[in-house]
C-alpha cells in the first residue's frame, strides 16, 4: 500500500484547487492513510466472480429522447456569476 | 538533411453531433445564439443536478463508428476527466476512458501510391466545453487580463475519433481528414462545419530515422481550424523536429499551438502538473448496454460510402477519378449529380457532359456565391435538360452558357428561356443554305481565294454567315454546307 506523505497531500490539494493551512497537510495525510487502509482491507476480498461496477443499479438503459427543453433565463444565470461582462461570465487571467 | 526521416502522425478528431438537444440535458445546440442563453442547471454544473443521456447521441455515435468499420462495445460507460479550466463549469468533463463506445476500426484513404488503410483506435463520446473570449488584442490568451465564458456550447455532444499513428505525411493527414469528413457527412451525424467548430482536429507528430522501429518523442499540435492549416502545421512541425534532431537536440514532449498568420507554432507553457486527469467512473450515469438490434439498426442506416460511390461513378458513368471525386464530395453533391446523370443518360446524353456542366459552371457559380449545392437555384433535372438541348444541337455551347446564367438567376427551365429569348439555334439546312448562298454572292473575292486553294478563307465566310444569323446558326452545319457549296461549284 502506498504511503501517504505530506507531499502527496499537497499534490492532491493542488489538483483539487485547494489551499491548505500549514498544519493541515499532516492532519489530512493521517486521515487519508486511514481511509486507504480500509480500502486495502476491502481489497483483500476475493471479487473474481463479481462484475465490476461503479453503480448499485445496473442492467437497464436510462436515456432521454432528443427533445429541446427550455433552460434558464439569462438574467437568472448571470445573477450567479461573480463578475459579468457582455453577458459572459468574466473570469480572471487564465495563463499566469 | 544528412539522414532520411520518417514522419509519424496520429490524429484526434472531435466532431459535434447534429442533435437538437445537448448530450445530458434538453438545452438546444443551435450555433451562434446570444451568450449564455442555452444553459440549464445540468450543463452549468449546478449542485444536485443529474445528467441523462440523449438517446440520439448514442444512435449517431454508433452509426459513425460503424461507418469507420469499428467494433461496437457490448456495454460502455462514462468517466469524469478532472481539470480546472474556466470553460468547464463542473471542473470535470464527462468523457469515456477505459470502456469507449467503439474500437478497432479503419478507413481507407486515397494516396499517390494508391489506397491505404488507416487504423481507428477508438471512437468515444464526450461533452463539449464552453467558449472563452479572451480580452486582449487579437484575442490571445497569453496577454488577456480576463476572459468571458459563454456556456452555450457546454454539453453539446461530441464524438472523438482517434486514429492509429498510421499517417506518414501531411498529405496523408489531409487525405484522412477529407475521407473522414465525407464519411461523417454521408452518415448525416454532423454538419462538419469547421468555421462553426463542428469538426476540430489535434495532431500528434513525431519523426524517426527511416528504418527505426521505435517511435520518436511526439508533440501535440492544436489550434488548427482548417484542413489547410493542419497540413501546413504538420509540415512545419516535422521540419522543426528534424532540425532539432539534426542539431543534436532532443524533441520535447509538449503541446504546441499553431499560429496560422505567422505560419509557425509555439510551445504552450507546460503546466507544472502534466496531465493528471484522475479519471474515474461517472457515478451519475449508468452503464449503457448496446444491444445487437441497436447496432443492426444503425448498420442499416448506413448509406453507400463515399469511396464506394466514387468507384461506382467511375464505372457506371465513365467519370474520371478526379470528376468522380468532385461529384462525391458531399452526399448532396452526389445525389444531385446522379439524379442529373440518370435523366441525361435516359435522354441519350453522356453523363460526362452533365458532370462537366455541374462541376465547372454550376460549382463555379455556387462557390463564387458561397452557396452549397443543396441551395442550387437550378434543379438537377434542369441541368440534364440544358445538356440535352446542347447535345441535340438545339442551342450552341456558347448559347448554353447564356441560358445557364439565366437559369441560375431565374430558376426557369432552359427550354422556356430558349423560347423567350428566341435563342434557338438554326439547324434547318434549307435556312442555312439560303444564308450561305447570300454570303457567297456578297463575297466574290474571298470565294475566289478559297477556290484558288487558300482554304483557310472558309473561316472568314463561316464568320459572315454566323454574323448574318445573329449567332443562331449551327456553326457545324454552316461549315459543312458552305464547304459543300464552294466545292460543288468549282
Amino acid at each position: 500500500m502506498p504511503e501517504i506523505t505530506d507531499k502527496t497531500v499537497e499534490k492532491i490539494a493542488r489538483l483539487a484547487n485547494l489551499q491548505l493551512a500549514p498544519d493541515e497537510s499532516g492532519r489530512f495525510s493521517e486521515q487519508l492513510e486511514k481511509i486507504l487502509g480500509y480500502m486495502h482491507k476491502l481489497n483483500q476480498l476475493d471479487t473474481t466472480n463479481v462484475p465490476q461496477t461503479a453503480q448499485a443499479r445496473q442492467g437497464r438503459n436510462i436515456w432521454r429522447a432528443d427533445v429541446v427543453v427550455p433552460g434558464l433565463e439569462r438574467e437568472a444565470v448571470l445573477a450567479e456569476a461573480p463578475d459579468v461582462q457582455d453577458y459572459g461570465f468574466r473570469v480572471p487571467r487564465i495563463i499566469e | 538533411m544528412s539522414q532520411d526521416y520518417e514522419i509519424v502522425i496520429g490524429l484526434e478528431v472531435h466532431v459535434e453531433l447534429s442533435t437538437a438537444s445537448k448530450i445530458f440535458c434538453g438545452c438546444p445546440t443551435t450555433f451562434g445564439a446570444e451568450p449564455n442563453t442555452q444553459v440549464c442547471p445540468v450543463c452549468l454544473g449546478l449542485p444536485g443536478t443529474l445528467p441523462v443521456l440523449n438517446q440520439q447521441v448514442l444512435t449517431f455515435a454508433i452509426r459513425a463508428a460503424l461507418a469507420c468499420n469499428c467494433q461496437i462495445a457490448q456495454h460502455t460507460k462514462f468517466d469524469r476527466k478532472n481539470y480546472f479550466y474556466p470553460d468547464l463549469p463542473k471542473a470535470y468533463q464527462i468523457s469515456q476512458y477505459d470502456m469507449p463506445l467503439a474500437e478497432h476500426g479503419s478507413i481507407s484513404i486515397d494516396t499517390t501510391q494508391g489506397e491505404k488503410s488507416i487504423g481507428i483506435t477508438r471512437v468515444h463520446l464526450e461533452e463539449d466545453a464552453g467558449k472563452l473570449v479572451h480580452q486582449s488584442q487579437g484575442g490571445q490568451i497569453g496577454t488577456a487580463a480576463s476572459s468571458l465564458a459563454d456556456y452555450n456550447r457546454t454539453g453539446v455532444p461530441l464524438i472523438e475519433i482517434v486514429s492509429e499513428p498510421d499517417l506518414r505525411s501531411a498529405d496523408e493527414a489531409y487525405a484522412y481528414l477529407t475521407a473522414l469528413k465525407e464519411i461523417l457527412l454521408y452518415t448525416k451525424v454532423s454538419d462538419c462545419n469547421m468555421e462553426e467548430g463542428s469538426l476540430r482536429c489535434d495532431a500528434n507528430i513525431s519523426v524517426r530515422p527511416r528504418g527505426q522501429e521505435a517511435l520518436g518523442t511526439k508533440a501535440e499540435l492544436k489550434n488548427m481550424n482548417s484542413f489547410k492549416n493542419i497540413r501546413d502545421a504538420i509540415e512545419y512541425e516535422a521540419k522543426r523536429q528534424i532540425r532539432v534532431l539534426e542539431e543534436g537536440g532532443k524533441v520535447e514532449q509538449e503541446t504546441r499551438l499553431w499560429d496560422a498568420d505567422k505560419g509557425t507554432s509555439h510551445s504552450m507553457r507546460s503546466k507544472e502538473e502534466a496531465h493528471d486527469y484522475r479519471y474515474f467512473p461517472e457515478p451519475d450515469l449508468p452503464v449503457v448496454y448496446l444491444s445487437e438490434k441497436m447496432i443492426a439498426d444503425q448498420q442499416q442506416q448506413l448509406p453507400e460510402m463515399p469511396q464506394a460511390r466514387r468507384h461506382r461513378f467511375q464505372k457506371e458513368y465513365g467519370l474520371s477519378e478526379y470528376d468522380a471525386g468532385v461529384c462525391t464530395m458531399s452526399p448532396a453533391m452526389a445525389e444531385y449529380f446522379e439524379d442529373a446523370a440518370k435523366k441525361a443518360v435516359s435522354a441519350k446524353v453522356s453523363a460526362k457532359t452533365v458532370c462537366n456542366w455541374i462541376t465547372v459552371e454550376l460549382q463555379g457559380k455556387l462557390k463564387a456565391d458561397g452557396k452549397e449545392i443543396s441551395n442550387s437555384p437550378i434543379a438537377s433535372g434542369q441541368m440534364a435538360e440544358l445538356t440535352r438541348l446542347i447535345e441535340r444541337g438545339k442551342i450552341s455551347g456558347k448559347m448554353g452558357k447564356d441560358v445557364f446564367a439565366d437559369m441560375y438567376v431565374t430558376g426557369k427551365d432552359p427550354e422556356v428561356i430558349v423560347q423567350e429569348k428566341g435563342l434557338s439555334q438554326i439547324s434547318n439546312s434549307d435556312e442555312i443554305l439560303k444564308m450561305v448562298a447570300a454570303i457567297i454572292a456578297a463575297n466574290p473575292n474571298p470565294v475566289a481565294e478559297y477556290k484558288s486553294g487558300k482554304t483557310q478563307t472558309i473561316g472568314f465566310l463561316v464568320g459572315q454567315v454566323m454574323k448574318a444569323s445573329q449567332g443562331q446558326a449551327n456553326p457545324k452545319l454552316v461549315n459543312q454546307i458552305l464547304r459543300d457549296c464552294l466545292d460543288k461549284n468549282i
